[in-house]
């Protein structure tokens, strides 16, 4: 990847940072989760797959599923730069003149599927890849699951699905922020040696930095890692990332910021001194 | 006296209590660690956790389980049938976010479906607190019973009024049987007694009845309400097929009973994704557009009368 592309990746990754940060007020978001897997968004969407505003319907685009949905944030802040959705459509998070909510829908353009209840899409993506693969199509077909949802059994199912049917179209993408909704993934249902268990599972794995556009190439441009399998993407990642304030922050999962807090914030994502929160940290799921 | 300080108070005070959650912990953020050992967080599993559940409760354990509604009476549903219910243990399952609860979290999230299902599972008793105060009072009985128990978590401030104590199987005639009577649970207590109230200024006398219990249902007071009023309304944040409006007809049936019933619930669909009081208006559900909706129900019923 040449320095320019880097430049152009990092430069829309912290327009989408700071299109996710001004979701987190009027009612909030899932902001930790959402900057968590932004780069990776970014990148997918950019330099990976074969989706763009005009061939949403053609199938034999590529796809991307979010299972873990309530980092949907993220989708809209990439989709208003890539041309998907309008930009001013983001204003509309939360309220009753659009669909732009807490999990993705599809009335919203480029959401190939619904999603919130965790442990759904793996599955639904391995059919579909199944489908692409009996049809004879080239289509690729990315899932990104994060790794507290890993808790459910239905994504170890579909593993064992993928892997019997040979789906080497299908690559799972775990946003590994090593956090569960309200504490530390191995502090409460250890996932380590998650690649060796994905193995064990008869997927082919990498394991990257989610933060370095550089690492992710390298890594997707090997796809599939092994013929015959799909593949996984472990991606390690900071929730939060991007702002020091809530990064890392049990606490700062879901949050309603208030209207001084975004703008802190934001100024925060861009260089400036760290946001000093005072609004209420909710724990909820 | 909230619910995290009730629960914690009883589980406290006998060793056959346990609390669980499958990572929702946000009503019971407050007493984690003062409950110690007897919390167990089993992480986001709901099937997980009804079946470790039901092994603890054949130890002789109390469970209390505590996850989204959606997910518990869902995603675990047929453990809670098999395991729990079959097994008729005594498993207490605390559904979070039912209802207009779930706010802007989107269909997903949605369990307006929960009465319906939890109510078909023979042994399984349900319990839908109108607000905090009578989820923390119904407390202690609905754990000491040996039935599973389903409780529609409800964490809203009491509406200001004159109560009258809980009992298993009794609902809380709130207001006498009027022109009209209102049946309702849950949170949307709230508003249907605003509603209540306006009918009443408006010149429609208004009864208002809080189920509490749905299963067991007092039918004693639905056919009281269906005999003494020339409309029932049911108001509930549930479809219409399975909640307190399939209850009300299949009573009134069995009972032999014939009284002009309106459904003012989701008939077929999911509700629009927004904040509580922006779903309650966008829907109908908030006190005045409720009263509007009953005031046209009764006047439309009064028109069609011959004569």
């Amino acid at each position: 990847m040449n320095h320019e592309t880097m430049q152009h990746l990092q430069a829309m990754a912290i327009r989408v940072r700071e299109s996710i940060i001004r979701m987190a007020t009027n009612g909030g978001c899932f902001i930790g989760a959402s900057l968590s897997c932004t780069d990776l968004v970014v990148y997918l969407y950019t330099r990976f797959l074969n989706v763009n505003k005009d061939n949403l319907e053609d199938p034999q685009r590529d796809y991307l599923f979010l299972s873990k949905g309530h980092d949907v944030p993220a989708l809209y802040g990439t989709f208003a730069e890539i041309g998907i959705l309008e930009k001013d459509r983001l204003r509309n998070h939360l309220t009753a003149r659009d669909d732009l909510y807490l999990h993705p829908n599809r009335n919203v353009p480029g959401i190939e599927f619904h999603a919130g209840s965790l442990g759904h899409l793996l599955s639904v993506a391995t059919g579909v890849a199944l489908d692409c693969r009996l049809r004879g199509q080239g289509n690729r077909v990315v899932v990104i699951t994060g790794d507290g949802e890993l808790d459910e059994g239905s994504n170890w199912e579909a593993c064992l699905i993928a892997a019997a049917q040979k789906l080497d179209n299908l690559v799972i993408v775990v946003d590994r922020n090593a956090f569960q909704a309200n504490v530390e993934t191995e502090a409460l249902i250890p996932l380590e040696p998650l690649g060796d268990k994905f193995e064990a599972f008869g997927a082919g794995v990498r394991r990257v930095d989610g933060h370095d556009f550089a690492g992710m190439d390298a890594a997707f441009s090997a796809v599939p890692f092994c013929g015959g399998k799909p593949s996984v993407v472990i991606a390690d990642t900071v929730r939060g990332r991007g702002v020091p304030s809530i990064e890392r922050r049990a606490d700062r999962w879901f949050c309603d910021f208030t209207a001084d807090e975004v703008e802190a914030l934001v100024r925060e994502l861009h260089g400036e001194a760290g946001a000093e929160l005072t609004s209420e940290t909710l724990i909820v799921r | 006296m909230t619910y995290q300080h009730k629960l914690k108070e009883i589980v406290l005070s006998d060793p056959k209590y346990l609390v669980m959650t499958a990572e929702n912990r946000g009503p019971l953020r407050n007493i984690i660690d003062d409950l110690g050992s007897r919390f167990l967080d089993v992480g986001i599993m709901e099937q997980g956790m009804i079946g470790t559940a039901a092994g603890l409760a054949l130890r002789g354990r109390v469970p209390i389980v505590h996850s989204l509604s959606c997910f518990l009476t869902m995603r675990a549903f047929e453990f809670v049938r098999t395991d729990v219910g079959l097994g008729k243990l005594p498993v207490k399952m605390t559904g979070t976010l039912a209802g207009f609860l779930s706010e802007a979290n989107g269909p997903t999230h949605q369990s307006i479906e929960d009465i319906g299902l939890m109510r078909m599972i023979p042994n399984v008793n349900i319990f839908c607190p109108a607000d905090e105060l009578e989820l923390c009072e119904a407390l202690p009985i609905i754990l000491e019973s040996p039935q599973p128990w389903y409780i529609r978590f409800n964490p809203r401030r009491p509406v200001e009024r004159a109560t009258v104590a809980f009992a298993v199987g009794q609902a809380e005639v709130v207001r006498k049987p009027g022109e009209v009577t209102i049946l309702t649970y849950g949170a949307l207590f709230e508003q249907a007694y605003a509603a209540a109230l306006r009918l009443e200024r408006n010149g429609i006398s208004t009864g208002l009845i809080n189920m509490r219990t749905l299963k067991p249902v007092d039918e004693c007071a639905v056919v009281a309400a269906a005999k003494e009023s020339g409309l029932l309304v049911i108001v509930e944040d549930h479809l219409s097929t399975g909640g307190l409006y399939s209850i009300v007809c299949e009573t009134l049936v069995a009972q032999n009973c014939c009284c002009p019933v309106v459904s003012l619930s989701l008939n077929q669909r999911w509700f629009k994704p927004l904040l509580y009081h922006d779903v309650l208006d966008f829907e109908g559900f908030s006190g005045e557009k409720l009263a509007e909706r009953i005031a046209a129900a009764w006047e439309g019923l009064a028109s069609q009368e011959p004569g």
